[in-house]
């Protein structure tokens, strides 16, 4: 009990705003006051402003008419009968299409240059470093407009256009490809891809745990091609090769049939993988490096040679380096894909903050949703690559 | 017996030769410039591939870009005819006379000639405030980082935007571009995302609950959405916000847009050098009876800056490269005055665009090339004080 002690250790008497305790909880209710002002000053402003304005708030206009064509649509959209909504989906389709295929060219071109960058060979090791310092020290938006400005577009009109044996085109309307057309009985390939993964799946969990119970390996890579490319082959050609084409036809003006692959879009996905794999190859280089040399070297001593050595001792090791760092690139390169709106690709930021808040005028509850998708995307992959990193981090005892 | 059979052997020998043999020196294809070429080209059949097709690539690749930037390329010329392949009858490379007179377009962008002599004004302070923070062994680096963060702001605005009192004439911002945009932008992003981006930080690592919780908002929300969205935000939000006689201008907003923006970033990077000071340092820093500031001003930040320097310029190189991005809300940066120069009808032509990319690229690549040097610079000095 504090009146116990004697006087000497007794904490001196402090003066109420000297006290730690009443301090901090003084700051707080300062610093909440001032973010409250501002926000009430805000939107208070924002209400006079928009009523002058005579713009409606809220999110009626999600079910107006959109009224507006959109140039790439993965799902059914008319400018006459479709809503702003669809517009949204539809960017946002847009935006993950390009943004799922940029991380895996990103990643494999990455990898590439990452460990070349490591290469004993000295022009190799030389011209990947030379390819990293060149793209990570130019603007993304310049690569963006050099390859849809000065590559794409600088491409031969249509009358002159490349092609390969008059069934694929190149031309800077585009890139023309063959459609594949399904017919009746594609279904069989289909089950039997799905069989075939399930079936390699289990293969590879019976393997490991033979594997780790009598030492003995199995052909877990023979096997998993049999079954996921070699069962719906064989369904796919007994059942009588059910699939065609439809090959695009040039005309003197136009491109008819096939499917189109807009300039804006090769550019879009040539500009983020070629920037973003500069960056995931110093990824991949720091975290190979990050590895010890004694351990290599073990693994050596043990009989392994440099191929088991890499993928089973160097590589699990790296990739818990890599794997944060990597994530963070990959969530770059999604948000990077908002660069979109300056060459035009129809993406969620083009069509909805750009288009839709032309017409619609409701910058903040477009703003607001463009915002919050990016955020969710964000948050989402932080924390599924949070409970990966945790599966993956190093377990100390 | 003391002599054993060996040495009776040796004794009978005729010749025994008791120096050594000096070494033979290494073969000549394992030393000099043929033993390297051996062993760091062609150490394997696969390396041996590799190193064919780079220098396939490569001794494709050079020619066509000195073809490109100087045997082929235009040196003079009045208009877009001079750049012509259809007029000019022969194979066109850069056209240089495009960019010497558009030149002064992509430095100053459309502000009044007769008052450019105060952007160069403005450059020079600027390289000096830089010099002088960059320089590490400069003198009075305390009255460089006054200089650079108080006094130039300050005169810079009232130098470029114009105060009729002493004479210099007002200038819009809207006439402001080219480099001049690129620079002030950048420039701003630099000077106001270290100082909110360390109270950001600070906030983050508070004990005090809702201080940490703001900051972990603010950080959280702006490093989750793309820059293009926080420049929509800037652009057409910001005025909604602000009674209308206040609304600032559209080259402010999207400043406050980048300010913003590369405060969050540097927040991260500053509190992972907060992360990297050991506990000891601020036990020890209170034992002597400091209070927070103090604490952090003189015993915790000057260790956690110096620490994180290289990626403090780091953050700075990618804030450079960002700075186009103010492109996309409509503003003339070096970017975007080229884009418009570019399709100008007088100077149109197919070698035109890429000509002017190669002028931003150069531009673009020297700084931020630059400011990578000076962070590798850093870092090999920060670990040299380390092993000592």
């Amino acid at each position: 009990m504090a009146s116990d002690l004697p006087a000497s250790a007794r904490p001196a008497s402090v003066v109420f705003y000297n006290d730690p305790r009443v301090r901090s909880i003084a700051y707080q209710v300062a610093l909440c006051a001032v973010v409250v002002f501002l926000v009430y000053g805000a939107a208070s402003n924002a209400i006079e402003n928009l009523a002058r304005a005579r713009i409606a708030s809220g999110f009626g206009f999600w079910d107006q008419t959109a009224g507006f064509d959109i140039s790439q649509t993965l799902i059914e959209y008319s400018s006459r009968t479709s809503t702003y909504g669809r517009a949204f989906w539809v960017g946002l389709l847009n935006t993950l299409l390009v943004a799922g295929i940029g991380i895996v060219l990103a990643t494999i071109l990455g990898f590439i240059i990452g460990i070349s960058r490591l290469s004993s060979n000295w022009l190799l090791a030389k011209a990947a470093g030379c390819y990293v310092e060149l793209v990570r020290n130019l603007p993304l938006l310049l690569q963006l407009l050099f390859w849809y400005n000065a590559v794409l577009k600088t491409l031969p009109d249509i009358r002159d256009s490349f092609s390969i044996g008059g069934r694929v085109f190149l031309n800077n309307r585009g890139l023309f490809l063959p459609t594949p057309i399904f017919k009746h009985g594609f279904g069989g390939a289909e089950i039997a891809l799905l069989i075939g993964i399930i079936g390699a799946t289990a293969y590879r969990i019976w393997a490991r745990k033979r594997q780790e119970r009598t030492g003995r390996q199995a052909p877990v890579l023979w096997v998993t091609l049999a079954l996921v490319i070699g069962l719906p082959l064989a369904t796919f050609i007994l059942s009588g090769a059910p699939l065609s084409f439809e090959f695009p036809q040039a005309g003197r003006f136009n491109i008819t049939g096939g499917t189109e692959v807009l300039p804006e879009f090769v550019a879009l996905l040539f500009g983020l993988t070629i920037y973003t794999a500069a960056f995931i190859a110093e990824v991949v280089r720091a975290g190979i490096l990050a590895v010890s040399r004694g351990q290599s070297e073990a693994a050596f001593s043990l009989g392994l040679r440099p191929g088991p050595t890499l993928r089973l001792i160097v590589v699990p090791q790296a990739m818990r380096v890599i794997i944060p760092p990597l994530t963070s690139q990959y969530l770059n390169l999604t948000k990077n894909s908002s660069l979109a709106v300056a060459i035009g690709y129809p993406d969620l930021v083009q069509v909805f903050t750009g288009t839709v808040l032309n017409q619609t005028g409701q910058a903040v509850e477009v703003v607001a949703i463009t915002m919050l998708v990016y955020l969710v995307i964000s948050l989402a992959t932080s924390l599924l690559m949070n409970i990966y990193n945790s599966r993956m981090a190093l377990k100390e005892r | 017996m003391t002599m054993s059979e060996g040495d009776l052997a040796v004794a009978e020998l005729a010749f025994v030769r008791h120096t050594t043999i000096a070494p033979r020196p290494p073969p000549a294809t394992m030393t000099g410039a043929l033993g390297w070429v051996r062993a760091n080209l062609l150490s394997s059949p696969f390396n041996i591939v590799l190193t064919i097709l780079i220098v396939g690539l490569l001794a494709w690749a050079i020619p066509e870009i000195v073809k490109f930037l100087f045997i082929d390329a235009v040196w003079t010329g009045n208009d877009r005819d001079a750049c012509l392949a259809s007029v000019q009858h022969r194979e066109i490379g850069a056209c240089w006379p495009f960019v010497w007179e558009r030149l002064p377009y992509f430095i100053y962008g459309s502000y009044p000639i007769s008052e450019r002599w105060r952007v160069d004004v403005f450059f020079v302070m600027l390289a000096v405030g830089i010099v002088w923070l960059l320089w590490l062994n400069a003198p009075r680096r305390d009255l460089g980082a006054i200089y650079f963060f108080l006094i130039l702001p300050v005169t810079s605005f009232i130098l470029l935007t114009g105060w009729s009192a002493i004479g210099l004439r007002p200038v819009d911002t809207v006439l402001w571009g080219g480099v001049l945009v690129t620079i002030v932008v950048a420039a701003v992003g630099i000077v106001c995302s270290l100082p909110l981006g360390i109270l950001l930080a600070l906030g983050r690592r508070s004990r005090m609950p809702t201080v940490r919780l703001l900051s972990v908002i603010f950080i959280e929300f702006v490093r989750g959405v793309p820059l293009v969205t926080v420049l929509f935000m800037a652009s057409v939000m910001l005025p909604l916000f602000i009674p209308e006689q206040w609304s600032p201008d559209k080259l402010v907003r999207a400043l406050v847009g980048i300010a913003l923006f590369a405060s969050a970033y540097m927040a991260e990077v500053v509190r992972a050098g907060l992360q990297a000071i050991p506990k000891g340092q601020y036990e020890g820093a209170m034992a002597v009876g400091l209070r927070y500031a103090p604490m952090m001003r003189l015993v915790v930040l000057p260790q956690a800056l110096n620490v994180t320097i290289p990626n403090i310029v780091n953050t700075y190189i990618g804030l450079f490269k960002d700075t186009t991005l103010v492109f996309i809300v409509g503003i003339f940066d070096l970017l975007r005055t080229i884009e418009v120069a570019r399709i100008d009808p007088k100077w149109a032509a197919p070698v035109t665009s890429t000509t002017g990319y190669a002028v931003a690229a150069i531009f673009y690549l020297v700084f931020c090339y630059g400011m990578s040097r000076y962070a590798r610079a850093m870092e090999t000095r920060l670990r040299r004080g380390d092993r000592r």
